[in-house]
């Protein structure tokens, strides 16, 4: 009887614990889901807002062409992205997980620091490396290597590096945490026992780091999705992406339903990827 | 467990319906209203919230308001049309008093019953207006929105890097190859088509599909050609020479013009449009009488004319423009533009529903 009654006052507890997170992601997660779901099912009011009727006009409009379109390139310039960030952050973190620990420290810093700064500052920054007239092209063309410019800003290309300097730190920062818990005496072993330095990367280090890996594609391919300023200052408004379409959508045609619809595709195409991650994730983990 | 969660689930659900529902009723008021305004209210128990553009108002506004008319005001900054109109229309009540929107905004604004008629009887100084402001087509009679300052769209350009003096929209839509990948167009819908409705004869707020189709082919066309869409910083392109012939709104050319004089400003020959950003007092104001006093006090040809000596936008305001010193217009041209010369523009007005068209049209051409 104590004991049944010791569980019962427990379970209250625990309830009484969780209910700040319980509120936290109805409050946070599931109600703006929500929202959005009922709002894409809507109609538009004359002047922003939803009326009645209900209506499944959104989702037919939303398959045409033109927004096939966006929604394919979007995907392509954040996986572009992803792979981009990977290529650069794993060797980064691969580095500062050999390190001595003041010497790691130092560089986590440096990595997180310029993070702190207004993404608009970071992203204007690039409009004067790039431009036709900006910092690399005049030094390119000073020491005589080029007489055009090369066209490097307001292209797909500019949009893929600015969004890669965005966000490289979630991409550096959990490989680096993965990295860093995997036992030194398994890369010696290996290096001990005949392989090469590529061979034991390939075979101990990267497997080891995997969830790490997955996480960090995952942190930089979300924002990149649904990034729309990066898209306007460096793509020069010549690359659309679907964070642009659901911003015009609200702001400028004032078509809240529209808007919604997109905001949903945005949001199931990410929860895809990230059951997925979560799936390959706990795989890896089983067979590590 | 099963039950809290389905109970915690429901009642998301229906906060969640109750908020897109209320979004619904707010969004479906009727024209403007008449307000009078009580003349024995002591204003200066008032306080007002103000919604600008950021850089469009003397930095000491709030300062001078306060001297003069007794009221407290507080100045919150909006980047764009679009961002104070969301959140104009997201509430039945967004906490602002006196809002700055372009013509064609007020005209949907007051379509929603969002903005209010004035009582013309406490605003005496609007007897300083040019009286043809009161053809503009958004709002006929200056019922519901005072006008701030006017221009028109036409063709920036740094005369001494092209060898040729632009006359037409078709410099910009089927550029010279010597301009190529050097030009910029507005991003913002409605000027992203005019040059096209321009220079193929139709209205900037023709709605007629063929005309759509007609303009949108030209856009296409014209891409590749482009350096970028540009709204904000077409002129600081022009300086460096990155660009060197835009679409741009006039008084942003003169930013140019200030930094470089061999930057010029022309209406292309097929004609063009008539802008105006105007003030409006909202329906959810609770000091309207001070908000009155608000746009009567800007109204003053004085404290009208800073826009003009300061951020070089023409004035609608005859009184205003009369006290500008003559030397301006010689500097900036298009500040020597007469009522006549941008009433040959035609006024952009709201299109209601039909917006989307342009949207769709926007989305079309730049994701091409």
């Amino acid at each position: 009887m104590n004991k049944s009654g010791g569980s019962k006052s427990s379970r209250q507890l625990g309830w009484f614990w969780s209910l700040p997170g319980l509120i936290f992601l109805g409050v946070f997660a599931a109600f703006p889901v929500i929202s959005m779901l009922l709002m894409s099912v809507l109609t538009a009011g004359r002047f922003g807002g939803v009326t009645t009727p209900f209506t499944l006009d959104n989702f037919v409009r939303a398959t045409d062409q033109t927004f096939l379109k966006v929604i394919l390139t979007s995907i392509l310039i954040a996986a572009a992205t992803a792979i981009l960030s990977l290529l650069i952050g794993f060797p980064t973190a691969l580095f500062i997980s050999r390190l001595t620990r003041k010497w790691q420290i130092i560089l986590i810093i440096a990595i997180i620091l310029p993070y702190w700064t207004n993404f608009l500052v970071r992203t204007y920054a690039w409009l004067v490396l790039l431009n036709n007239e900006g910092i690399i092209n005049k030094f390119l063309r000073n020491i005589g290597l080029i007489s055009q410019p090369i066209e490097m800003l307001y292209t797909p290309f500019a949009v893929i590096i600015g969004m890669t300097y965005l966000y490289l730190p979630l991409m550096i920062l959990p490989i680096y945490a993965a990295l860093e818990k995997v036992d030194k005496n398994l890369v010696e072993a290996s290096l001990d026992l005949g392989s090469s330095a590529w061979k034991s990367l390939r075979t101990v280090s990267i497997p080891l780091a995997m969830p790490g890996i997955l996480i960090g594609l995952i942190f930089v391919f979300v924002p990149s999705m649904g990034n729309f300023v990066v898209p306007e200052l460096l793509g020069g408004g010549k690359t659309v992406m679907i964070g642009n379409l659901v911003r015009d959508q609200f702001l400028k045609a004032r078509d809240w339903p529209f808007g919604a619809t997109f905001a949903l595709v945005l949001t199931i195409i990410l929860i895809i990827l990230i059951s997925i991650q979560s799936r390959v994730s706990r795989k890896v983990n089983i067979n590590a | 467990m099963a039950t809290v969660r389905k109970f915690k689930f429901s009642a998301t659900v229906v906060a969640a319906a109750a908020l897109v529902l209320a979004a619904c009723s707010s969004g479906s008021s009727d024209e403007a209203s008449s307000a009078s305004v009580d003349p024995n209210v002591d204003i200066t128990t008032q306080k007002l919230v103000i919604s600008n553009w950021a850089g469009y108002y003397p930095e000491d506004l709030a300062a001078k308001v306060k001297e003069a008319i007794g009221v407290d005001i507080t100045i919150t900054n909006h980047a764009t049309n679009e961002e104070v109109m969301g959140k104009l229309t997201a509430s039945d009540d967004s906490g602002i008093d006196v809002a700055f929107v372009s013509g064609q905004y007020a005209q949907a604004l007051a379509s929603a019953g969002k903005i209010i008629n004035f009582d013309k009887a406490a605003i005496p100084n609007l007897a300083n207006l040019y009286p043809e402001v009161a053809d503009l087509a958004y709002d006929k009679g200056t019922n519901y929105s005072a006008p701030y300052a006017w221009g028109t769209t036409g063709i920036c350009y740094r005369s001494d890097l092209i060898d040729f003096t632009p006359t037409s929209w078709n410099d910009l839509l089927n550029p010279k190859d010597s301009v190529k990948g050097k030009t910029t167009m507005l991003a913002t819908e409605r000027w992203l088509a005019l040059p096209a409705m321009k220079a193929l004869g139709f209205s900037v707020n023709t709605t007629n599909a063929d005309e759509i189709a007609k303009a949108k082919e030209q856009l296409i066309a014209t891409k590749p050609t482009l350096l970028a869409y540009d709204d904000t910083a077409f002129y600081t392109k022009l300086v460096s020479g990155e660009a060197v012939l835009t679409e741009a709104w006039d008084g942003w050319c003169n930013y140019g013009i200030a930094e470089n004089p061999n930057i010029k400003f022309v209406i292309p020959n097929e004609g063009s449009d008539l802008w105006a950003d105007t003030m409006v007092i909202l329906s959810s104001s609770k000091n309207k009488e001070a908000a009155h006093a608000f746009i009567n006090y800007i109204l003053q040809p004085d404290v009208h004319a800073w826009v003009a000596n300061n951020i070089l936008y023409k004035v609608p305001n005859k009184a205003a423009t009369e006290t500008l010193d003559p030397a301006l217009a010689t500097s900036y041209p298009n500040m020597g533009l007469t009522p006549a010369d941008l009433l040959k523009g035609e006024v952009v007005v709201d299109l209601g529903a039909d917006s989307r068209i342009y949207t769709d049209l926007a989305t079309e051409v730049t994701s091409s």
